[in-house]
Formats: C-alpha cells, sequence, structure tokens
C-alpha cells in the first residue's frame, strides 16, 4: 500500500470528516440516550428542569409501574408468541419453496418465483379491506391467526429472496452424490440442504423477528382484544391513558425496543447481511 | 438424478402451501380493492355496484389530492436525500477507522418500530419539554415552533424522523453495492493519477448504478405507501395537514366505514406505485446506458 505524506490541509479535512461522521452517529444516537434518561424521570423532573439533565433518582419503578399496571406484560408476550410463530414458519416455508425453485428442476419453477416476487412490493393498504373481509368470513378477526398467517404471507417475498443468494452458492454435487446414495428427496432437503442454510437462516430469522415485532397495521386493523395486541399497537393504547407521564411513557417504549437492541448487539452482522441481500439482489 | 430432483408431487408439496397462502392474502385482495371500489358499501350492510363513481368521487377529491400531495413531497425528499446517504457511503467506503461500527450506529434507528420511533419524535418536538425546542431556546430562539402542531412545519418535522430512521439502511445497501466493486479497478485509476473525487464520480457510481435505481424505487414507493409514523405521530393533523394517501385510506375504511371508497383510494395507491416503479425504471436505464458507453 502506498504510503502518503500528509499534509496539514489534507489532515484538516480528515478531521472534518470524522467531525461530520462523529455529528451523525450522535444524531442516530442521542435520541435514544434521552429516550433511556426520561424513563427513568419523575413529571416534576421533567417539566421542572432541563431535558438534557441526567435522571436525578432512577426511578427504575417506572418499568416496574407500566410492565405491572399498564398491561405491558400482556403484551410483551403476545408480541413474542406472535413473532416466534410466523417467524419460524415463515423461514420454514421459504425454505421449501427456494429449494424447490433454486435445486429442483421444473418448468415453471422461473414463473413462479415470479409471483412470489411481485408480492414484494404491494401496499398492504391496497389489500386491508378485502383481508379485513376475508378474515371476517373465516371467523379469524380478533384472532392471532390473522395476524400470523398474514406476517408469513408478506414477509415470505423478502425471506425467499435473502434465502436464494445462498441456495444457488450451493455446488450441484451436493445432491447428485446423495441421489447416488439413494437418497429421497425429503433426506436431500432435510438432512443435507436445509443443515447447510444455517448462516442465512440466521439472518432470515433475525430480519423477519425485527419486522413481526416491529408491526403495527394488522394488529391495529384485525385486533381489538386487550388480551391479543401486541406491543407496537398495546403502548399505543398505553400512552393513550397516560398521555402526560412521559416516565412511563419512556419505560413503555424501553422495553418494546430492548428486545431488538439485543438482538443486535449479538447479531448486527447478520442483520447488515439480510438487509443488503435483501434490497441489492432484488 | 434428474427423477429424484423433479418429483413433480414433492414440488407441489413444498410450493403450493405458501402459494395458496400468497392466493389469498395478497393477490385476490389486490384484485378485490379494485372490485370493492366499484361498491357502495359501508362493510357490514349489503354491497351496492355503483361503477366508476367512487373514482370520479376520488378524482374531485381535494382532501385526496391533498394527501396524495403530501405523499409526492415525502418521496420528492425522501429521494433527494439518498444523495446525502451515498456520499455518506462513499465516505465510509475510504479508509476510515471505525467505518463498520459507525455504519452499525447509524442502522440502530431503523431497527425500532414506527409506533416507538413516532412516540419518541412527538417528545423531542414537544413544545414546552422536548428535546429539540430546549436546544433552540439555548441557543436563543425566542419562541420556537410547536413542530407538529403548525400547518407550516408538521411536515418537515415528519420528514426528519424520517431520515432518522432510514438513513442508516441506505447507507448499508450503498455500502454493500460499493464493496462489491473490484479493488483492482479502484487501484488502476489511482495508479493513472484519478483523483478520490474523480474515483467516485467515474467509477463507483457507474458501477453501482443498478443499485441507486433500487433504492430510488425503494424510497419513493416507501413514501407512498408510509403510514405508521405518521398515523402515531399527526394522525394526519394538525387539520389534515399532514393527511398522506394511506392515512387517508385508513381513515375511510376503519375510521367512518367508508369500505368502498376506502377500497378505491387503497387501488389507486397500488396503481401509483406501480406507474411510479414503472416510469422510475424507464427514466434511469436511459440514463445508464449513456453512463455505461
Amino acid at each position: 500500500m502506498a504510503t502518503h505524506e500528509k499534509k496539514p490541509s489534507k489532515k484538516i479535512g480528515m478531521a472534518l470528516l470524522y467531525l461530520v461522521l462523529g455529528l451523525i452517529a450522535v444524531f442516530q444516537i442521542y435520541p435514544l440516550v434521552w429516550l433511556f434518561f426520561f424513563s427513568l424521570k419523575g413529571n416534576s423532573e421533567i417539566f421542572g428542569r432541563s431535558p438534557f439533565a441526567l435522571p436525578e433518582n432512577w426511578l427504575f419503578e417506572n418499568y416496574a409501574r407500566v410492565w405491572v399496571d399498564g398491561n405491558i406484560s400482556q403484551y410483551f408476550f403476545n408480541s413474542v408468541l406472535i413473532t416466534a410463530t410466523s417467524v419460524i414458519l415463515t423461514v420454514i416455508l421459504a425454505s421449501f419453496v427456494t429449494f424447490a425453485i433454486t435445486r429442483m428442476k421444473w418448468k415453471l419453477s422461473g414463473t413462479v418465483l415470479l409471483l412470489f416476487m411481485i408480492g414484494y412490493m404491494i401496499p398492504i393498504h391496497s389489500t386491508l379491506v378485502p383481508l379485513f373481509q376475508f378474515y371476517r368470513e373465516l371467523n379469524l378477526i380478533d384472532n392471532p391467526l390473522s395476524i400470523i398467517l398474514a406476517y408469513v404471507a408478506y414477509n415470505m417475498p423478502l425471506t425467499i429472496m435473502i434465502l436464494m443468494g445462498f441456495y444457488r452458492t450451493l455446488p450441484r454435487e451436493i445432491e447428485e452424490a446423495a441421489v447416488m446414495d439413494g437418497c429421497s428427496i425429503h433426506r436431500i432437503f432435510f438432512q443435507i440442504i436445509l443443515p447447510m442454510t444455517k448462516p442465512v437462516l440466521s439472518t432470515t430469522i433475525i430480519i423477519n423477528m425485527i419486522y413481526n415485532w416491529n408491526e403495527f397495521v394488522f394488529v391495529n386493523t384485525f385486533i381489538s382484544s386487550d388480551k391479543y395486541k401486541t406491543l407496537t399497537v398495546g403502548i399505543q393504547n398505553f400512552i393513550g391513558q397516560y398521555l402526560t407521564d412521559w416516565g412511563a411513557i419512556g419505560a413503555t417504549l424501553i422495553i418494546s425496543i430492548i428486545p431488538i437492541l439485543i438482538a443486535f448487539i449479538f447479531l448486527s452482522n447478520r442483520i447488515v447481511e439480510g438487509i443488503a441481500a435483501g434490497s441489492v439482489k432484488g | 438424478m434428474d427423477k429424484v430432483m423433479s418429483n413433480k408431487k414433492v414440488i407441489a408439496l413444498y410450493v403450493l402451501p405458501s402459494l395458496i397462502l400468497l392466493a389469498g392474502l395478497v393477490y385476490i385482495p389486490i384484485i378485490l380493492t379494485g372490485y370493492y371500489g366499484l361498491m357502495d358499501w359501508n362493510g357490514i350492510g349489503p354491497m351496492t355496484f355503483i361503477g366508476l363513481e367512487n373514482y370520479i368521487k376520488l378524482l374531485s377529491d381535494a382532501t385526496f389530492w391533498y394527501s396524495a400531495r403530501n405523499s409526492f413531497f415525502l418521496a420528492f425528499f425522501s429521494s433527494a436525500a439518498l444523495i446525502v446517504y451515498l456520499a455518506v457511503s462513499l465516505v465510509l467506503a475510504a479508509k476510515i477507522k471505525g467505518r463498520e461500527t459507525l455504519r452499525k450506529i447509524y442502522l440502530i434507528p431503523m431497527l425500532l418500530s414506527s409506533v416507538a420511533i413516532a412516540q419518541l419524535w412527538i417528545k423531542i418536538y414537544d413544545p414546552n419539554n422536548g428535546m429539540l425546542n430546549s436546544l433552540l431556546k439555548t441557543l436563543g430562539v425566542e419562541s420556537p415552533p410547536a413542530w407538529l402542531a403548525q400547518r407550516e412545519t408538521v411536515l418537515i418535522a415528519i420528514f426528519i424522523a424520517i431520515v432518522w430512521q432510514y438513513a442508516g439502511f441506505y447507507i448499508i445497501i450503498y455500502s454493500a453495492a460499493l464493496k462489491g466493486i473490484p479493488s483492482s479497478l479502484i487501484e488502476a485509476a489511482e495508479i493513472d493519477g484519478a483523483t478520490p473525487l474523480q474515483i467516485a464520480y467515474k467509477i463507483k457510481l457507474p458501477l453501482i448504478s443498478g443499485v441507486i435505481k433500487t433504492t430510488i424505487v425503494l424510497a419513493i414507493v416507501g413514501s407512498l405507501k408510509y403510514f405508521d409514523l405518521i398515523y402515531v405521530m399527526t394522525g394526519g393533523g394538525p387539520n389534515g395537514s399532514s393527511e398522506v394517501i394511506a392515512s387517508y385510506m385508513y381513515k375511510q375504511a376503519f375510521g367512518i366505514n367508508n369500505f368502498g371508497y376506502g377500497s378505491a383510494i387503497g387501488f389507486m395507491l397500488l396503481l401509483l406505485a406501480l406507474t411510479t416503479t414503472f416510469i422510475i425504471q424507464k427514466i434511469t436505464a436511459s440514463k445508464n446506458d449513456n453512463l455505461q458507453y
């Protein structure tokens, strides 16, 4: 690598560059830090002192309060259950489809792939009324199944897109050898190919998890009972009732984003991969 | 080999369940939206066929046009912001210390729910206790605006929250594309004495033009579909001044049970998204040709 003599002007330029990049980082992070701080404050502190001040007494009881009294624990577990079920279903079904499209030989595979990809760009508001009507006829309104099915269907195209890139890199010889050994097609899929896709599976799992955890419109439209609501819609209700209680609102928001932040800390590389794969190849 | 790998029954078993699910929950509803748009229907009672009446009414509905104007406002500025994201990605592609960490930090807001983001920004914009106005007052601005409660500022305020949410997403996409450029190309240009700016402009940008095109489509179509953030932040207010197509559709259908009219708006949204995608593909296709030859 060439080593350049750094001129003073170049040094200043670099310093400015780092300053700008640093400022962007502050812009992206500071609102969350601020949120965390006001989630630990009481109203007297929020309305009486500078919003930039650190919390005086760290009021972790804000968290206990919303978790128990605010029904947030219920919403939280609903989110966990609905997210987990949808993610598992989406990833398994999408793996079946991707395997059939990329590894098996059939005439319509290209057309079917295109059909799946069409689903990617559809605005959900263009399907919401018929979907609502359909669920009503099936008696699935206010039933978590309506949400799970919608999540699986609407995340399928992206999941297939991410999986496909990986499936296409696997050498054909894998199946050839397996067939020679007399493996059935199901064994080839479940015991040979599927385990090989572990890295990309974790990418699709984390991406799906984030999308489902954060989803709002379907739950807001199809679910009316508190006992089935997920966090995104639940915190909306909650905030409607506690409008001026900033500490409680802050605590609720932090609770809703904590699982995502934890996932991010451990799986940030996978998340980055998933985002890049989902759009670059599309 | 071929016999095993082209077993029709297995293919059907693997593909059909998903295909049926998508047909039922995506494709058929898309067609039905256009069809329901031809109905006078309150969602509960019977449907009455009224032909194109809803669609004609839509064309002279001032609120619809105003919400479309807002959606296109966001689409325009969201795609203009791509230039900034691209510039940041180009800088980060240079040998910057800690660039991986910076990219990840930029991405964090994108991972949060729009509801949480909207609620957080409501607090940031709070006229009395919010972060922004406190900062402005410290800087000597005497009466900063009530950002979300004023017609003149509400869209800009929403747009800034959108930038906060999506900046990292686009930077990740651009960075991934830039990483894919063979370093031999860049080195060759460096040996020929090209400046970093020339390399960025003449080599890197043309090579990732396909990805740039994708992001333009994503930004514009994404903006036309914007809903959660605005619905939670302002509910389309004050007085309809931040209404967008999707929020207007939602209000008509699920707010005042105007299911027929709501479907018509939903169908228009689909048409707008598809036409815009098509037009961008057309425009950018000719530009690419110019760049390459």
